[in-house]
């Protein structure tokens, strides 16, 4: 027998993971939230059809969605994660002890639940009492909130399903809101590479910059999301990501780490001249 | 045609005609001349081939719009029972060709109807058609928020006695903005000086399905209403229904909607006029229970944002606004200085999010069967974001005041009369041969045979300037204006 998981990367493109059994399977308010158990990548979460992490290779976007920002900014004390259902994220922001608080919207509880019974490797950090998780649309949450952060992670599900408020002005326009002066926002910022997520991309990219004085753009490759090319966005009214950095700041904290080095931070903000040529697209407008 | 005891409302007698004709599988020899889509590839692969097989033509097993007989006509009773009138009929051209179908089934050449002011200007064009006569009662103003209101009862009353041979009142039930006149003491009133009570009900489909809702004309024994069922209704844009009362000639009302309506009535149309008067029978309760739930939920978030205000149930004043209508939601914006319109201009541009219209004052959110409680988060923070990023000194809004038109011609007359086009700055003191509207909402400024003053050419002046869309005059661009040369 065999079992095979696969996803439509596109109408006309297939990823396929074989599996060795589903472990979990509800239909959700918001939406179908599955995880099997695979070979290759152990436990995997699928939301409506779509491989948000596995085990094997979260750490890269985990660890790149979190130390890019820490990195610039180690003086970040309050943290809001917005999604993140699964956890990762805040498990990378607890290896900072200067980090004081970490609010974790997430929109749907069955995702937290699921992932705290069956992939602690993520959600085991999520009854840290550092971190206090609220079940909400984090476009609600947010535009009640004033100067309150000093980095906001949007770590959403991409712009086709519950997390498509999370794409548009308004969130960025509020999140802009509830950050203090100095503050980051990163995000998930999807693949460059095929047509309809691009264009979700560079509309993202459109509506951070109508927000944040400087926004930037960086990757990273990961092996099981569409075209395995991944972008974050990272926007602030203060920091460059790399110009006026101390690295060795960073280096002097020994944080483990098995993707994200100092070197590869600099490296990540270098984009193929396909993907600068998209961005500048929706600055020039 | 289906025995009485097997129509109910469980069926959809269009829909179960379409599928027994798609799986009949008929050789077209008649029109449409796509047949089925094989002659326009490029229409299917737009619209679908579902939607290319069912666009066909009336035919026997199909029945005729223009004399139904057999599917048609039972589609239209469970229509009448849905909706609780006596007779109902499928229309395809719009409410707008409902509304001119009953002022023209009721109001013949120089009579008389009584309507307020702010009707839309389909009624209004129903009058040029028919030469009726209009007796207008000014709608209430509420100034503050810019909009026109209801009637007060008492002054269509006396409009009544002072008009004994008029032959009907128009009502809206309720306006764009969701505020609705006393219909119950209207109709009697009206049936009281022998007068047909017309509704326009193109805001209204949801009454007829809601126990928390104002009340439907039907369900207080009016003659007719125009119900937009693709409003908020859920069936496709064009398509609208007819309802009458026990006291009128269907027959007649026949041959007046038969006079401007197509031969080829489409059967997309009619049958999601039939899908959707199935659901809401079946379940309009619970979906616009959900509708009114959705809408307060906004309102109070809104509202809680400070600076605009979203209107609700605490208009209600007994008279000029009997009832509201709880699914509109209508914001006010010019506490933060901006005109409406610049805010529905902003939304769509900046936030990608299109409202159902933008006027001087307010921004409207058409609340339907459709709407996502995550779309209504997105709404609300895009009224956040746009209050700290866009907001003014709120001194340099114009203040709506209702301009009081002085008729000086039927709108037929002036509509046929000998015109001559002057530049707008010159027009005033001269009679308007032609509409001037903001669009939407859609109600004229101008009406043909109403007098041009200062007044009126300031606010269209500012409200183009806002960057409302203004429609009527044949000139565009709306430098010039059609006036009745004497």
């Amino acid at each position: 027998m065999e079992l095979w998981f696969t996803e439509q990367h596109t109408p006309n493109v297939k990823f396929s993971i074989k599996v060795d059994k589903q472990l979990f399977s509800e239909v959700s308010e918001f939406q179908r939230v599955d995880i099997f158990d695979s070979a290759e990548f152990g436990r995997i979460l699928v939301l409506d059809g779509r491989v948000q992490i596995t085990e094997k290779d979260e750490f890269i976007y985990h660890e790149m969605i979190t130390h890019v920002p820490m990195c610039v900014n180690p003086a970040i004390k309050k943290v809001l994660i917005v999604g993140g259902g699964d956890g990762g994220t805040a498990r990378e922001l607890l290896k900072y002890d200067t980090i004081e608080k970490i609010d974790l919207i997430e929109i749907d509880a069955v995702v937290v639940e699921a992932c705290k019974k069956f992939i602690p490797q993520t959600a085991g950090c999520l009854d840290n009492p550092r971190v206090n998780v609220f079940f909400e649309d984090g476009l609600k949450f947010i535009r009640r909130v004033e100067d309150e952060y000093d980095l906001i992670i949007v770590d959403s599900t991409d712009p086709f399903g519950p997390g498509e408020g999370l794409f548009t002005k308004e969130f960025y326009g509020n999140c802009s809101h509830a950050l203090h002066a100095d503050g980051i926002l990163v995000n998930q910022h999807e693949n460059p590479y095929y047509q309809r997520d691009a264009v979700a991309m560079q509309r993202a990219h459109k509506r951070i910059i109508s927000s944040f004085l400087i926004s930037r753009v960086y990757q990273c490759h990961i092996p099981t999301y569409p075209s395995g090319h991944w972008l974050f966005g990272f926007a602030s009214k203060k920091f460059h990501p790399v110009e006026g950095v101390d690295f060795r700041r960073w280096k002097n904290l020994n944080l483990q780490t098995k993707y994200y080095n100092t070197k590869l931070h600099r490296g990540a903000f270098y984009l193929p001249t396909y993907v600068e040529k998209l961005l500048l697209e929706v600055e020039d407008k | 045609m289906l025995g009485l005891e097997y129509l109910n409302q469980e069926r959809a007698p269009i829909l179960e005609a379409l599928k027994k004709m798609k799986a009949a599988r008929l050789v077209p020899f008649d029109v449409p001349g796509h047949k089925r889509g094989r002659g326009n590839k490029e229409l299917v692969e737009f619209l679908g081939q579902d939607c290319l097989d069912v666009d066909v033509n009336s035919m026997k097993m199909l029945d005729n719009l223009c004399h139904p007989v057999s599917v048609i006509r039972d589609a239209e009773k469970l229509a009448a029972e849905a909706f609780g009138a006596t007779n109902s009929f499928l229309m395809v051209g719009g409410t707008t060709s409902s509304v001119q179908a009953m002022v023209l089934s009721t109001v013949k050449p120089g009579e008389k109807i009584i309507l307020p002011r702010n009707v839309h200007r389909s009624a209004i064009n129903a009058l040029i058609l028919s030469g009726a006569t209009p007796i207008y009662i000014n709608p209430q103003v509420d100034e503050r928020l810019g909009i026109s209101l209801g009637m007060k009862t008492a002054e269509v009353i006396d409009a009544m006695k002072k008009n004994p041979d008029a032959k009907a009142v128009l009502v809206n039930n309720p306006t764009y903005y969701g505020i609705c006149s006393d219909i119950e003491t209207l109709t009697k009133a009206a049936h009281a000086h022998g007068m047909k009570l017309l509704a326009d009900e193109a805001h209204g489909t949801q009454l007829y399905f809601s126990s928390k809702l104002p009340k439907s004309a039907m369900s207080v024994g009016a003659d007719m209403a125009a119900v937009s069922v693709h409003k908020s209704g859920g069936s496709l844009t064009q398509s609208s229904i007819l309802l009458t009362g026990e006291n009128i000639n269907t027959g007649y009302v026949h041959q007046i909607i038969n006079l401007t309506q197509s031969t080829s009535a489409s059967y997309l149309l009619m049958s999601s006029l039939d899908i959707s008067r199935r659901n809401l029978a079946l379940h309009g309760e619970e979906i616009f229970d959900g509708v009114i739930e959705l809408t307060e939920y906004a309102r109070n978030e809104i509202n809680s944002l400070g600076g605009y205000y979203a209107y609700g149930a605490e208009m209600i004043n007994g008279d000029s606004v009997f009832d509201f209508d709880t699914t509109k939601l209508s914001i006010c914006t010019l506490a933060i200085g901006l005109a409406g319109i610049e805010v529905y201009d902003i939304l769509r541009d900046e936030y990608d999010i299109q409202m159902e219209l933008g006027d001087i004052a307010n921004i409207l959110a058409y609340i339907s069967i459709g709407d996502r409680k995550k779309d209504i988060e997105r709404l609300v923070s895009a009224l956040a974001d746009i209050k700290r990023n866009y907001r003014k000194d709120p001194s340099k809004l114009l203040k709506l005041e209702y301009i009081d038109p002085i008729v000086d011609a039927t709108p037929k007359e002036a509509f046929y009369a000998n015109k001559k086009s002057l530049p707008l700055e010159e027009t005033v003191g001269e009679t308007a041969a032609e509409f001037v509207m903001c669009y939407p909402p859609g109600i004229p400024v101008l009406a043909p045979g109403e007098r041009v003053t200062k007044e009126i050419l300031d606010y269209i002046r500012y409200a183009k300037r806002k960057g409302c869309q203004i429609t009527g005059p044949e000139d565009m661009s709306i430098e010039h204006l059609q006036v009745i040369r004497d």
